[in-house]
């Protein structure tokens, strides 16, 4: 450290978890950052990440996507972090902290937010190789690795991570057992009723649940995992055990140097989360707060955070004197959520109680004789977690019999954020009030200026309803609708026209008139995808259609700068014979035609006048291929890798499932372009995790990826299901891509749709693999549709003289080509002369 | 019936059979001196022609872009890069200093 001449307070934080980078923006909002310096110790190899969603990194989430610090954040405050450098010893006399790595800082404060580590019982055999814990991304890599050779798995514990880490381990294909001491899983946060519904749900995904038991001992056999003994004296043969039988805080740094710490453990701080000494602060997991409770939820840590930062800045007065222990989370697909007095220990109190074990339904809310609302118990159903919160401690304005009933039964309730008083939480992750989120006119702003949102999420939902309404979502200056409106009205009326669509739900200024170049296409597209069902006219250019197209889709070419078109023949999969290929370049050297691989493993060719195109595609066809549809808002390419019969890594035949689909899904017209890829193995060389829908084979089947996507906004695809059958995937694509036909807007691509869905992943799995809207067959009944309709848009052009008719540069000159589409030399081969336009300004629309 | 167009005051040339035109597109057609004309038909049938060469981008491209109509007046939109032209003055809506050359049509 540079010796300074005027004193520099010092900061120390020990430990760099979600809660220490809580306290680190706190700081800096309040500028302590400016005036003090600021060091943090980081025991783990990466700054902070997203604990919470940790059990997300096996759906392909890697550790930068968890991360919890935004890019800069560090240099632009003049944090100092080491990462992997623990604290070991304070010396609180001297006022230093030493780090593993020996470097010693003088702090005038230090912060302590070491977490905690998970409990391990002491039981025989608890150390043996394939005995886990699950709480870093290092174990959860440690995990997976172990898992490559493990068949069965067992979980003690069947609290909330412990469902995580089973859900985590079903999922890396292992036959799973949890095993819980209490009667019933999440025995904290759910009654016996929810526990019961909750035990079904988790039963009928697969998993074998042991409650009301103890581990009494792991056997091994050579240092390594083979079974379980249970306090029952039953055995399990299982291969991996990951406990997760709780957490305890992480306190040996604050007792080694005399600080108070509970019976319990947890270091003991007052309503300012300071220690027994004045200088030294610990917030999260690993203090135990002044009400002497340890809180092992997130949000109490958050709290803890912004209390300890305000009273360093001394800025106003700030006190944490307890949290509640509201949760909402999705476990193996089943909502949970509990909320106040979960488990009705006031007294006096009543419950009102909805269960339904057929549908693993299970509804309990805690009211007093007055009718205040206290807390409740929510699983499989937990909608209703977002507004029902903010009105604990309140008498809910409607009968508490009505907020648990199924919409439908009995009285249906509208029950709105309308109802809710100003002062109600609403983001309970970071304490905003409904007054604090009406000030904002945005969601984006809301996360800005309240944070709210960014926690865990389960108030995204209400702060929509209080958001505003966009004031036009219309899709154009002609619709007051948005695309998937569009939709719905064209597939539901049957209609089979633009003309008809815009006189009969345009908006009123516009109905009688041309349309626009903003919802014509859009309407064309979605005539194009309803074609089966409306019974429209597959061929996009007969009729009113054509007048509809975009000029690409117009001329089934890509229209380039100067006037000209290029040419993509359909390469599926990417594999071509030497005859195909000497046809594509036999007609590129005919025509003259600049030539160039694509990204999406075929051959572009370019420089074509309009009139030249039928010939060009007389002997495409003639060769034997079909329209690449580069020009459409519909399936490009499926890439593959060459897979299982040549790559001696391979586990599948990527190619020839490359192949299956981009003959399955050709010609489908989509809300924009749609991108695929098949890798034959893991090391994913077709790059399939970039792509709309992307399948990775695995040695038992493929894995489903969607919503990836390259460009200028790259996004990794989120795993949509794993080890699926051939069948099982072609299904599973073919709902997700009819979904997202549906519900997209206008050239938005699976990426940004996914981000928008609400419920996002999760969501879209409920409908397409669990099918919760019962809309599959229908999907699939539309797909089956587009397959059997499919025609190859140049061959039924060819055949079809009248069609032809449009292809000639000039109406009142048929045969002669266009004097401005000009050449010169590049390369050996042609590139635009653009001397003959005489470039003018350009001008991007505003 | 025909489709005419003036290249030139006082001059009249046919440009083809007005059924060739679909409602909502438009055909190219080469004038006498080299020049090209965008020809357009709305929804009510009627007839437009403006220069072909988009000025923005050099191009001869304008009558392969899409018709609309707003606020009751029709314009095109540029293929390559979406400015509008009104099709009856030849003005571009999103940049009022420039516009292209509009000829006079007639079906005979």
């Amino acid at each position: 450290m540079s010796t300074t001449p005027t004193h520099t307070p010092t900061v120390v934080l020990v430990g760099h978890g979600m809660v220490g980078q809580r306290f680190l923006e706190a700081l800096a909002d309040r500028g302590v950052t400016e005036r003090a310096r600021v060091v943090v110790l980081c025991e783990e190899p990466r700054p902070a990440y997203d604990r919470v969603q940790l059990t997300s990194y096996f759906s392909g989430r890697t550790p930068d996507d968890l991360s919890m610090v935004e890019d800069g954040f560090m240099a632009k405050h003049g944090i100092e972090l080491y990462v992997g450098d623990p604290a070991e010893t304070i010396d609180r006399e001297a006022r230093t902290v030493t780090a593993r790595s020996g470097q010693v800082f003088a702090y005038d404060t230090l912060v302590l937010a070491t977490g905690s580590y998970p409990f391990v019982p002491p039981v025989p055999g608890k150390d043996a190789r394939g005995c886990f814990v699950y709480r870093t991304i290092e174990d959860l890599l440690a995990i997976e690795e172990y898992a490559k050779t493990a068949t069965t798995g067992a979980v003690v514990g069947g609290g909330l991570l412990g469902l995580e880490a089973a859900g985590a381990l079903k999922g890396l294909g292992l036959r799973t057992h949890v095993v819980e001491f209490a009667p019933r899983l999440m025995p904290v946060q759910v009654d016996e009723g929810g526990g019961a519904a909750l035990l079904r749900t988790i039963e009928q995904m697969g998993l074998s649940v042991h409650t009301g038991t103890g581990t009494q001992e792991v056997l091994t056999t050579d240092g390594a995992v083979t079974g379980m003994r249970l306090s029952d004296g039953s055995d399990l043969p299982v291969d991996m055990v990951v406990f997760s039988a709780g957490v305890r805080p992480r306190d040996q740094l604050a007792r080694d140097c005399g600080l108070a710490v509970g019976e319990r453990g947890g270091i003991a701080v007052d309503e300012q989360c300071r220690t027994s000494d004045p200088a030294v602060f610990a917030i999260g997991e690993c203090a135990l707060a002044s009400d002497g409770r340890v809180y092992g939820l997130v949000a109490p840590g958050y709290e803890m955070a912004q209390t300890a930062a305000a009273t360093i800045a001394s800025a106003e007065e700030h006190s944490f004197t307890g949290a509640d222990m509201s949760t909402k989370l999705k476990l193996l697909g089943v909502d949970v959520a509990s909320f106040g007095d979960a488990h009705g220990t006031a007294e006096g109190c009543l419950d009102v109680v909805y269960s339904d074990s057929r549908s693993g339904v299970y509804k309990k809310l805690v009211v007093d004789r007055d009718g205040v609302l206290l807390g409740g118990v929510l699983v499989g159903d937990a909608d209703s977690y977002g507004m029902l919160r903010p009105l604990t401690g309140s008498v809910p304005p409607v009968s508490p019999e009505q907020l648990v009933l199924p919409a439908g039964a009995g009285a249906p309730v509208a029950l709105g954020p309308s109802s809710l008083p100003d002062d109600a939480v609403i983001c309970s992750c970071h304490n905003v009030t409904k007054h604090a989120i009406s000030q904002c006119t945005s969601l984006p702003e809301v996360k800005k200026c309240t944070k709210a949102g960014t926690g865990c999420g389960s108030c995204l939902k209400v702060i929509g309803q209080l958001l505003p309404a966009a004031t036009d979502k219309g899709l154009c200056g002609c619709f007051s609708y948005t695309r998937s409106e569009l939709y719905e009205i064209t597939r539901t009326l049957r209609l089979t026209s633009f003309a008809e669509l815009i006189d009969s739900h345009g908006r009123p200024e516009a109905r009688g008139g041309d349309g626009c170049e903003v919802c014509k296409p859009t309407v064309g597209s979605i005539l194009a995808s309803l074609a089966p069902v409306i019974k429209a006219s597959g061929y996009i250019l007969d009729g009113e259609q054509a007048s509809l197209q975009d000029t690409n889709d117009h001329f089934l070419a890509n229209l380039q700068r100067n006037g000209s078109y290029s040419v993509v023949p359909r390469i599926p999969g990417g594999e071509i014979t030497p005859e195909k290929l000497i046809v594509i370049g036999e007609v590129a050297r005919d025509f003259g035609l600049y030539t160039k691989i694509t990204g999406g493993q075929r051959i572009d060719l370019f420089g074509a006048r309009v009139d030249q195109l039928p010939a060009i595609w007389t002997r495409l066809v003639d060769a034997g291929f079909e329209s690449g549809h580069a020009y459409g808002k519909s399936l490009r390419t499926v890439k593959s890798c060459v897979g299982q019969t040549w790559c001696r890594y391979g586990v599948q035949d990527s190619v020839k499932m490359a192949i299956q689909l981009e003959l399955r899904y050709r010609g489908l017209r989509s809300p924009h372009k749609l991108k695929s890829a098949v890798s034959g193995c893991a090391r994913e060389c077709a790059e399939a995790q970039s792509k709309d829908f992307g399948v990775i084979a695995t040695a038992s089947g493929w894995n489903l990826y969607v919503g990836g996507n390259g460009g200028a906004t790259p996004r990794h695809a989120d795993l949509l299901a794993q080890d699926l059958s051939d069948a099982e995937l072609v299904r599973l694509i073919d709902r997700f891509l009819m979904f997202y036909i549906r519900t997209a807007d206008r050239l938005e691509r699976t990426s940004t749709w996914l981000e928008r869905l609400e419920g996002g992943l999760e969501h879209l799995k409920d409908v397409v693999v669990h099918d919760s809207l019962g809309l599959c067959d229908e999907l699939e009944a539309l797909m089956a549709a587009h397959v059997d309709d499919y025609q190859d848009e140049w061959a039924q052009t060819l055949d079809d003289p009248d069609r032809l008719r449009r292809f000639v540069s000039f109406v009142n000159a048929p045969d002669a080509p266009d004097p401005s589409v000009k050449f010169v030399p590049e390369r050996d081969q042609i590139k635009p002369d653009l001397t003959v336009l005489t470039i003018g300004t350009r001008l991007e629309r505003v | 019936m025909k489709l005419e167009l003036s290249p030139s005051p006082d001059a009249w040339m046919t440009i083809c059979e007005d059924s060739r035109l679909t409602p909502g597109r438009g055909v190219a057609a080469l004038l006498p001196d080299g020049r090209q004309a965008a020809l357009f038909k709305d929804r009510s049938g009627r007839a437009y022609a403006i220069e072909n060469r988009d000025p923005f981008t050099g191009a001869q491209v304008l009558s392969r872009g899409l018709l609309g109509s707003a606020g009751g007046r029709p314009f095109v939109a540029s293929p390559l890069l979406k400015q509008r032209f009104d099709l009856e003055t030849g003005k571009c809506l999103d940049d009022e200093e420039v516009s292209v050359t509009v000829y006079p049509v007639r079906t005979v």
